[in-house]
C-alpha cells in the first residue's frame, strides 16, 4: 500500500455539501509514452456523450517517452471550453511533476493519487484519495506487457465513480475507442469496472463535483483542428500534397493521407487521384506546390514556423510569377525547436509579408474546428481565383486539441478554378498576354500547361516581366506591374471572410481577436460583465488583408483592446501600419506563455488598461 | 577521334527551308527567343540541338513543360520551343518544381536545364532526391565549372588543380553529377559536349524518349569566364581531350533501323517504347549496363583527367515517379470535380463517427 505516509485521508475544506453540476477541469498528470491517450479520449467522450460540452488539451513534451505530459478536461454546461488555469479533479500518476502538481491546485480541489508515489503532501485543503493502482492492474490485466496500459483505463473508472459518469456512456466509448479490436474492449471495459467498483467500496465520494445528464452537446462533434482541416481539404478537391513533417501541423497531412487512400481513388482502375509526396525539407514541398500549383494543380503543404522560414524564397515567387499555391501553417512557438509542442500566434507578421521585396499575401484565419473545414475547401478557391500563394493560419491549439463542433455541411458551391483560358477560348479571342489586367481587378488571365493552342504558352518567371510575360527590366514595366499586384491585393479585401461581429454592443469598448483565441474572449467577455459590470462588443477576423468593415469598427470605438497570443502584437502592428489614424485606439491584450489562452488572462487585461483592478 | 564525330561550335549545315517534321511543323515552331548570352556560349549549341531533337522526334509543343533553376544555362529554357510553358523557378529548387509538375500532369514531357552551380552546389541535394524519385525528366546540366551570371566564382564541379580566370586555384574535389547519379538509381547517365554537336543531337533524342529521370552533363565551356589556359572546362581543353565512348545512335520507335552494323561492332539497347540505342564502339569496348563498371570508369577518368562522353549508364525497371504513385492516366491538374469532391453521403458518415 501506500509508501509514502504523509498521505491524509481527506480533511475537507471548503466543502459545501453541494456539487457543482456539468462544471468542472479534470487534469491527468502522467509522463508521456505511457499511453494514456485513449485512457484520457474514452473520459472526455464519456462526458461529451452525456451532453455535456467539452474539450480535451494535450500539454506535452517535444520527447516520445518519459517526460511529463497533462491532459485536460473542461466540461461546461454553458459551452465554455477555453483553457482555464485551475483544476479541479487531479489524476495524479507522475512522480516527475507531482509536487508541482499538488501546490498548483486550489483549495478544495480532489486528487486522485497513485498510492506508488512519493507526493510529500503536506497540504490539508485537498479531497485526496488514495488509489492502488499496480495492485489493481494485477487483477485487470493477467499479461504484464500491456499493463501499463491498462492501468490508464483504472482511473477512468475512479474518475468515473467520482463523477457520477454513467457507466453505460463510458462502455460506450471504449467501444468506439477500440471499435475494430474486439478483445481490446473487453480488456479495458474490464479494468475501467475494476476501478469502478474499487472506488465504490473504498472510498468516500462526497460528490463536489458531478456530471449530470444534459443536452447541450446533442448532435455535436468532437474533432481535432488538424483533421477539420484536412477534411476541408479534401472536400476542395486538393490534388498535390508536398509537406514535411514537423509538429505540430505533421497530422494535417497524415489525417489527409488517411482520407485520399480511403475516398480518392477511381472506383474502377483502383488509380490515385491525388499525389502525396514527402520531400526532403521544407524547401523541396513547396517547390512541389509551386510547380503543382504552376501546372494547374490544387496544391498544398502543411508545415509550421521554421518551415515557413524555409518556404520564404517560394513564397516570394508565388506573389511575383503568380502561383497558386497554399500553405496550411500550424504556428508553434519559438525558432529552430523552440518549443514546438506549445502553441502561439506568432506567424501573423512573417506570413503577411514573406519573402524579399515587395510583398504581402492572403491569410485566412479559422477560429473553430467549423472554420478550419470551410477555409480548408475556400483556401483553394482564392488561391485559384487570386492566382497567389494563400495561407492557412490555425495554431498548436486549435490544430492539436480536441473541440466541440456542429457536423460539418457537405459543400454546395462548385470549385472555383479562376481565370483559365481553355484553347477555345483562346481560338475564339485570339489573344492572349497572361500579366494583362483585363477586368480591373488586378487578376490576369491564365493557361494551363498543355492547352494544345499556339498561343497558350507563356514563360514564368521571377524577373521583371510585361504583361506578354516578356523579360523587362524596364521600371514602367515593373512599377505598373506592382500596381496590379496591389489592385489584386485590394480585389482580395473583397473576396476573403469578412470579420465575424460575434458580440454586438452599444458599448464604447470594442475587442477584436482572431483564431483560437475566440472561445476564451468569449468567456472573458461573459465574465466581465457578471464580474465587473463592463460590457463590450467582439469583432472576430478571418483573414488578412481586412477590409472596411474593421477600419469602421475600431474608429467608432473609444478604445479596442486587440487579443493576441504574441509578444509583439503582431495583428496590432499590421493594423496601425494600414490606417495609422487609428493606431491610438488599438490598445493590445497579449498571451503568450505558451499555454492555450484562457478567459482570466483576457480579463484582467481589459480590467487593468480600463483601470479597473 | 572518329572523323565523323568532330567537334565544331558553329551550326555549318543549312536548315532545310520548308522541310517539315513527322507531326507537320516547321523547325522553326521549336525556336524561341534570341539568346542573350555572350557570343560563342557553349549553351547556345546546347540550345540549338535541343531545338533540332525537339524538331527530329516531332514533339508537340503543348506537351513540352521547360523547367529551370537560374543561372546563365537558366536562361536558355526561353531561347527554345517558344509554343511550350515555360519556368524559370529559383536557384537550386527547379527539381522540386519538376517534380510538382510531373505529379499534377503527367502527359507533360519535362525538360529541365541546369548549371553546375544551380545542381551541384546550392541545388543537389534537390537533385539527387528527384534522380531516387525517378521524375520524368530530361535534366540538362550546362556545366562549365564557374558561376557565369555573378562573373566567374567556381562552382562544385570545377575540377581539382583547374584555375580561375585571374589565377586562383581549384584545391578541392569535384563533384561528379553523373556519378552521383548513378548512385542514386539513375537509368539514364550520359556526358556531353557542347561543341559535340552529333553526338550531343543524339543523346538528346534518346534522352527526351527515356521514362524517368535521363541525366546529361554537358561541359558548355563559358567563353568569357572559364575559357582560358589552365581551365579544364575550356573549348581547347574540352576538345583536346575529349574521347567518346562510342559512337551513338538513336532510332526511335516509329523508325526502323537502316545502317549495317559487323557482328560484334554495336551495342544495342532496346527501349520498352521500341526505340533502340545503337552504340558503336570505338577504342574501349564499352557497354553502359553495369553500374559498378560505369562507377569505375568515371572514377578512373577523374584521376586520369580523361573526358569521357557518351551514354555511361543505361537500365530499365525502375517505375517512375507517377507510376509509383499508381496515379490516374489523366493530368491530375485537370480533373473534374466530380472525381476530386467525395460524395455528401463520405461526409455524413465521417460527421458521425465523430458524435
Amino acid at each position: 500500500m501506500p509508501a509514502d505516509t504523509s498521505h491524509q485521508a481527506s480533511p475537507v475544506v471548503g466543502n459545501t455539501g453541494r456539487s457543482v453540476v456539468n462544471d468542472v477541469v479534470i487534469q491527468v498528470a502522467t509522463s508521456n509514452g505511457s499511453g494514456s491517450q485513449s485512457a484520457n479520449n474514452i473520459l472526455l467522450k464519456s462526458i461529451f456523450q452525456m451532453g455535456v460540452p467539452v474539450s480535451g488539451k494535450n500539454i506535452f513534451p517535444s520527447n516520445i517517452q518519459g517526460l511529463p505530459t497533462w491532459h485536460t478536461i473542461r466540461a461546461n454546461k454553458d459551452g465554455w471550453t477555453a483553457q482555464r488555469k485551475e483544476t479541479d479533479v487531479l489524476i495524479a500518476m507522475n512522480q516527475e511533476s507531482i509536487v508541482d502538481d499538488l501546490r498548483d491546485l486550489r483549495p478544495g480541489a480532489v486528487v486522485v493519487l497513485n498510492s506508488e508515489l512519493k507526493s510529500h503532501l503536506t497540504r490539508n485543503d485537498l479531497h485526496v484519495h488514495i488509489v492502488p493502482f499496480n495492485e489493481l492492474v494485477v487483477a485487470a490485466c493477467p499479461e504484464v506487457k500491456l499493463r501499463k496500459l491498462v492501468t490508464n483505463m483504472i482511473y477512468v473508472g475512479v474518475v468515473g465513480y467520482l463523477l457520477s459518469l454513467e457507466v453505460d456512456e463510458i462502455h460506450r466509448a471504449i467501444a468506439k475507442q477500440f471499435k475494430t479490436k474486439p478483445k481490446a474492449v473487453e480488456l479495458n471495459r474490464n479494468a475501467v469496472m475494476i476501478g469502478y467498483n474499487w472506488a465504490a467500496e473504498h472510498l468516500v465520494n462526497e460528490r463536489q463535483f458531478t456530471i449530470e445528464r444534459m443536452h447541450n452537446a446533442d448532435n455535436k462533434i468532437l474533432i481535432e483542428g488538424n483533421l477539420a482541416t484536412a477534411l476541408g481539404l479534401l472536400h476542395g478537391g486538393v490534388t498535390v500534397v508536398g509537406w514535411y513533417p514537423i509538429t505540430p501541423s505533421s497530422s494535417v497531412c497524415e489525417n489527409l493521407i488517411d482520407l485520399l487512400r480511403r475516398y480518392r481513388h477511381d472506383p474502377i482502375t483502383g488509380k490515385a487521384t491525388y499525389a502525396v509526396l514527402q520531400g526532403e525539407d521544407e524547401i523541396a514541398s513547396i517547390g512541389f506546390v509551386m510547380g503543382a500549383g504552376w501546372a494547374g494543380a490544387r496544391a498544398m503543404t502543411a508545415t509550421a514556423g521554421p518551415g515557413i522560414s524555409l518556404m520564404g524564397e517560394f513564397a516570394g515567387l508565388a506573389y511575383f510569377a503568380e502561383i497558386p499555391s497554399v500553405i496550411v501553417d500550424v504556428q508553434r512557438m519559438g525558432p529552430s525547436t523552440g518549443l514546438p509542442t506549445r502553441t502561439c500566434q506568432g506567424d501573423i507578421l512573417k506570413a503577411y509579408f514573406l519573402s524579399h521585396g515587395d510583398c504581402r499575401h492572403v491569410l485566412l484565419i479559422p477560429g473553430s474546428a467549423e472554420e478550419c473545414f470551410e477555409f480548408g475547401m475556400e483556401v483553394f478557391n482564392l488561391a485559384e481565383r487570386l492566382q497567389t500563394l494563400v495561407f492557412l493560419m490555425t495554431d498548436l491549439d486549435l490544430g492539436m486539441n480536441h473541440w466541440m463542433a456542429s457536423p460539418f455541411k457537405a459543400p454546395i458551391k462548385d470549385m472555383d478554378r479562376g481565370k483559365i483560358l481553355s484553347a477555345e477560348d483562346l481560338e475564339r479571342i485570339k489573344t492572349f498576354e497572361r500579366y494583362r489586367d483585363v477586368d480591373g481587378d488586378g487578376i490576369p488571365y491564365r493557361t494551363i500547361p498543355g492547352t494544345n493552342h499556339p498561343l497558350a504558352a507563356y514563360f514564368t518567371r521571377g524577373t521583371g516581366h510585361t504583361t506578354a510575360a516578356t523579360y523587362s527590366e524596364k521600371p514602367e514595366d515593373w512599377q505598373s506591374n506592382m500596381d496590379r499586384l496591389t489592385r489584386k491585393f485590394d480585389t482580395a479585401r473583397r473576396l476573403v471572410p469578412p470579420p465575424v461581429i460575434e458580440q454586438d454592443s452599444r458599448s464604447d469598448i470594442g475587442v477584436i481577436a482572431f483564431g483560437s483565441s475566440d472561445m476564451a474572449v468569449k468567456e472573458a467577455l461573459d465574465q466581465l460583465r457578471s464580474e465587473a459590470g463592463l460590457d463590450a462588443g467582439y469583432m472576430r477576423l478571418r483573414a488578412l488583408p481586412v477590409n472596411g468593415e474593421v477600419w469602421d469598427y475600431i474608429a467608432s470605438h473609444r478604445v479596442i483592446y486587440l487579443v493576441e497570443q504574441n509578444r509583439d502584437a503582431q495583428m496590432a502592428s499590421i493594423l496601425r501600419m494600414e490606417h495609422p489614424e487609428l493606431a491610438a485606439r488599438i490598445r493590445s491584450v497579449l498571451h503568450y506563455n505558451g499555454m492555450p489562452i484562457d478567459a482570466r488572462g483576457i480579463m484582467e487585461g481589459i480590467l487593468k488598461m480600463e483601470n479597473r483592478k | 577521334m572518329s572523323a565523323t564525330l568532330t567537334a565544331s561550335p558553329v551550326e555549318t549545315s543549312a536548315p532545310k527551308a520548308q522541310s517539315l517534321n513527322r507531326i507537320g511543323l516547321a523547325q522553326t515552331i521549336y525556336r524561341g527567343l534570341p539568346s542573350t548570352l555572350c557570343t560563342g556560349c557553349g549553351h547556345d549549341s546546347i540550345t540549338n540541338q535541343i531545338i533540332k531533337a525537339a524538331f527530329e522526334l516531332g514533339l508537340e509543343p503543348h506537351r513540352v513543360a521547360k523547367l529551370s533553376g537560374i543561372g546563365c544555362s537558366s536562361k536558355t529554357t526561353a531561347y527554345f520551343l517558344g509554343q511550350s510553358h515555360g519556368f524559370n523557378t529559383v536557384h537550386g529548387r527547379m527539381a522540386a518544381v519538376a517534380t510538382g509538375v510531373n505529379l499534377a500532369n503527367r502527359t507533360l514531357l519535362n525538360i529541365g536545364v541546369s548549371g553546375d552551380g544551380d545542381t551541384a552546389s546550392i541545388g543537389l541535394g534537390q537533385f539527387l532526391h528527384m534522380i531516387r524519385r525517378n521524375v520524368q525528366i530530361c535534366y540538362i546540366i550546362e556545366n562549365n565549372g564557374v558561376y557565369g551570371l555573378t562573373k566567374g566564382q567556381f562552382s562544385a564541379t570545377a575540377d581539382k588543380g583547374s584555375l580561375q580566370k585571374k589565377g586562383d586555384e581549384n584545391n578541392m574535389f569535384p563533384i561528379d553529377c553523373c556519378a552521383l547519379a548513378i548512385e542514386m538509381g539513375c537509368e539514364f547517365v550520359a556526358r556531353s559536349f557542347s561543341g559535340d554537336m552529333k553526338q550531343l543531337f543524339t543523346l538528346l533524342k534518346a534522352g527526351m524518349s527515356h521514362k524517368g529521370t535521363a541525366l546529361i552533363d554537358v561541359v558548355s565551356p563559358c567563353i568569357t569566364f572559364n575559357n582560358h589556359e589552365g581551365s579544364t572546362k575550356s573549348y581547347k581543353f574540352a576538345k583536346d581531350h575529349e574521347e567518346p565512348l562510342h559512337e551513338i545512335g538513336f532510332v526511335p520507335y516509329y523508325e526502323a533501323i537502316t545502317a549495317d552494323y559487323a557482328e560484334g561492332e554495336t551495342h544495342q539497347i532496346n527501349l520498352p517504347d521500341g526505340a533502340r540505342i545503337i552504340l558503336k564502339k570505338l577504342n574501349r569496348d564499352y557497354d553502359p549496363v553495369n553500374k559498378i563498371k560505369a562507377l569505375e570508369l568515371l572514377s578512373q577518368a577523374r584521376d586520369e583527367r580523361l573526358f569521357l562522353t557518351g551514354l555511361l549508364y543505361h537500365a530499365k525497371g525502375q517505375p517512375s515517379l507517377v507510376e509509383q504513385k499508381h496515379l490516374v492516366d489523366e493530368p491530375l491538374a485537370t480533373l473534374p470535380q466530380s472525381r476530386v469532391r467525395p460524395s455528401a453521403e463520405v461526409l455524413a458518415d465521417i460527421m458521425e463517427s465523430l458524435k
